[in-house]
């Protein structure tokens, strides 16, 4: 694996409400590594996209951020990207990483022609204009859009499918670094979906671009992203690469994740839901905060937080009784594996 | 009751206008047929799950057949009674009065479906109050109570007197689910029901659909655009897939003909862009354009060809009729179902096709 461009420390993130101070983001250390498709998977409400504006120092007020987020260009000077000011902020997003989220509709200016949205990031970022109009040219033909049609339309003229793939053209016109989308394609129907995922792999290859794609939506994941990281109650509790998460993932929650999700190539009374709920923002859980769910919590788990161990290289999880999860918690992957051995 | 089916759509379409611009009031209108001649039995205790991607008219189907939107031609019968000829205070054999309640339905967003100023309890009562008046408070309070811990909303007082926004989502969704059992109704329209719970909670809910249905008896349309979860559904509890591209129900059989022996490339293409957890990437789209043509100018011959790998000269002329599959008999609105058919002498309109390979663009 590559160098880290990313190197996220002791992230928290915090807002203060009536109900008592919610931690959204809970103590995360994460690489991100260059060239790579990061996966973050977790529930609505897991804190996922709070870790997202978190990567861009984007939490919008009341919420506080602490810890560290370092971003190592290529050539240059690592950036310590939480202690930018609102200039240097606005130059490094964008240029250095793009965004993208749920909801294309809302992204675009409805009284603007989708022309003038390339044209105004282009000026904005003091990029010559003809040579950038030609970029967003090229950019929208590899997202298989007309660019003289889409270029003049207003965005009610496009479809939901066709909004979200010039969204994705404006967010490389500047070339950047990284792009850091958030539920990109909630909103679309399943065919349009993958193949966006198959346009993202194409454009990866071409740009060298990092990707860290977020969503509760984990087989589209495994079908694009190089590694994943779990998040649950505001805590990353695992993080390996998609064939380790498949076939060797060592949290419950991770297990009863994969044995919740409906699909096509299992029989369907080997899927189960997850027994409980998921826990509130404000309540602080002492202990592991799963363990409420959890078919393996002891005594221990109620008291001790599980520190995050190593299990292999580049493999995480934060559990007392990984060893026990496989019986505990199985997964398809368990027969598979063994088949193929 | 009589042995007819729960609801029977026969050759039923429906068409919608677009009003003339303001620039240009006296245009000819757009006319969007959203639904296109179709015919569709719904019995028993069956689940009949619908799926397709949006704006292939689904919901609209759905709407016409529990009764809320006219069909611009054709029909729609609740066991043998027009309901349309009831609706409007025909002397029927069987009243609007009794039919209203018996069709009832769950929307995607829950939020949206219940008075954000009301109190789940309130919510929940109307429905009974206006069909059910001789019912007096306290059997209404007894059978929301009971209905709300069957469904693992406990303790159900303290769930009733919360407002909607004290509600998660998954909570939210399973007070809705009560509110159209209330009637004991024959089906539920269930129009993207789950699509907005996380892929964790799908499972749980439509379990608890499952579980309802099994306790009250009743039939669902079940509509979707997630091919894995219409199977899940479909196949606990013996139900049909229903396939639709563009008004049309392309496809429909059981959960072995639709999803281990799909005839239509469009079905194909949909189990294609299905992700499964374990399994190898699948390469490149079966389509040839993404993008869904412009429903008020629909192409000529079959409606999927612009998009399908496999289209032929002869589907740009002919829109196929219903053909039963050479194999296994279940119904397909295309050409190649019949192994013997004068298609496969005709010859591919483009060099991508057949060998289902790259994605051409808008610009093809």
């Amino acid at each position: 694996m590559s160098d880290p461009i990313f190197e996220v420390r002791n992230l928290d993130v915090s807002f203060a409400g009536s109900r008592g101070t919610s931690r959204v983001v809970r103590d995360v250390d994460l690489d991100v590594y260059r060239e790579e498709t990061l996966g973050i998977v977790g529930e609505s409400g897991s804190g996922k996209s709070m870790l997202a504006s978190a990567l861009l120092n984007a939490v919008v007020e009341p919420g506080t951020t602490t810890g560290s987020v370092t971003y190592r260009p290529p050539d240059g000077p690592a950036v310590s990207v939480l202690e930018l000011s609102e200039q240097e902020l606005r130059r490094f997003r964008w240029e250095e990483i793009a965004m993208v989220f749920q909801g294309a509709m809302s992204s675009f200016n409805p009284v603007m022609r989708i022309r003038r949205h390339f044209r105004e990031t282009l000026q904005d970022h003091n990029r010559n204009i003809e040579a950038g109009l030609e970029r967003a040219e090229s950019l929208l033909e590899s997202v298989y859009l007309d660019p003289d049609r889409v270029l003049d339309a207003y965005p009610h003229e496009l479809s939901g499918g066709m909004k979200q793939r010039a969204l994705i053209a404006l967010s490389l016109l500047l070339e950047p670094q990284v792009i850091v989308m958030d539920e990109p394609t909630a909103a679309l129907d399943l065919l349009m979906q993958r193949s966006i995922v198959s346009l993202l792999e194409e454009l990866q290859a071409t740009h060298d671009l990092t990707i860290v794609f977020i969503t509760h939506d984990l087989p589209l994941l495994t079908k694009l992203a190089d590694r994943l990281t779990v998040m649950y109650a505001f805590q990353l509790i695992e993080t390996a690469t998609v064939d380790t998460i498949l076939y060797d993932a060592a949290h419950p929650y991770t297990r009863a994740l994969l044995s919740a999700t409906p699909d096509l190539d299992v029989a369907v009374d080997e899927m189960h839901a997850i027994d409980g709920t998921k826990p509130d923002p404000v309540e602080a859980i002492a202990g592991c905060s799963y363990h409420p769910r959890c078919p393996l919590a002891d005594e221990q788990c109620v008291r001790t937080e599980p520190p995050s161990t190593n299990h292999s290289e580049h493999h995480t999880a934060s559990c007392f009784h990984h060893e026990r999860a496989p019986a505990a918690v199985p997964i398809r992957g368990d027969d598979l594996e063994e088949a193929d051995r | 009751m009589n042995n007819e089916p729960v609801v029977s759509l026969e050759n039923a379409t429906v068409e919608f206008e677009t009003e003339g611009s303001l620039l240009n009031p006296f245009g000819e209108p757009d006319v969007v047929r959203a639904v296109n001649d179709v015919s569709l039995e719904i019995g028993d205790r069956e689940i009949v799950t619908l799926i397709g991607e949006s704006g292939c008219g689904k919901s609209t189907l759905g709407r016409t057949a529990i009764g809320v939107q006219k069909p611009t031609a054709g029909s729609v019968s609740y066991r043998g009674q027009d309901i349309w000829e009831a609706r409007t205070g025909g002397d029927t054999e069987i009243s609007y009065s009794e039919i209203r309640p018996a069709l009832q339905m769950i929307h995607q967003d829950p939020g949206s479906a219940l008075n954000p100023n009301q109190r789940i309890v309130t919510s929940l009562s109307l429905p009974l109050r206006r069909w059910q008046p001789e019912l007096g408070r306290p059997e209404r309070m007894e059978r929301i109570h009971a209905l709300f811990e069957r469904v693992g909303m406990q303790p159900a007082e303290d769930f009733l007197n919360r407002y909607p926004h004290q509600l998660s989502g998954g909570e939210k969704q399973r007070a809705v689910l009560v509110r159209s059992l209330l009637l004991n109704p024959d089906l539920i329209l269930a129009d993207e029901a789950i699509s907005a719970l996380d892929v964790s909670l799908r499972v749980e809910m439509m379990d608890l659909m499952l579980e309802l249905q099994e306790l009250f008896d009743t039939s669902y349309l079940f509509i979707s655009h997630d091919l894995s979860n219409a199977r899940y559904i479909a196949e606990k509890s013996d139900g049909r897939i229903a396939v639709m591209y563009l008004g049309r129900i392309v496809e429909v059989g059981t959960v072995d003909e639709i999803i281990d022996n799909p005839q239509h490339p469009y079905t194909k293409a949909l189990r294609w862009a299905t992700p499964n957890l374990y399994g190898d990437d699948d390469g490149q789209p079966p389509i040839r354009t993404i993008d869904v043509p412009d429903p008020t100018a629909l192409p000529v011959g079959c409606n999927f060809h612009p998009r399908c790998p496999n289209a032929r000269e002869l589907c740009e002329e002919r829109s196929p009729p219903e053909i039963a599959a050479s194999d296994d008999g279940h119904p397909c609105r295309c050409f190649r179902a019949d192994e013997e058919h004068e298609y496969w002498d005709s010859s591919p309109v483009s060099k991508d096709s057949d060998d289902a390979v790259a994605v051409g663009g808008d610009q093809q």
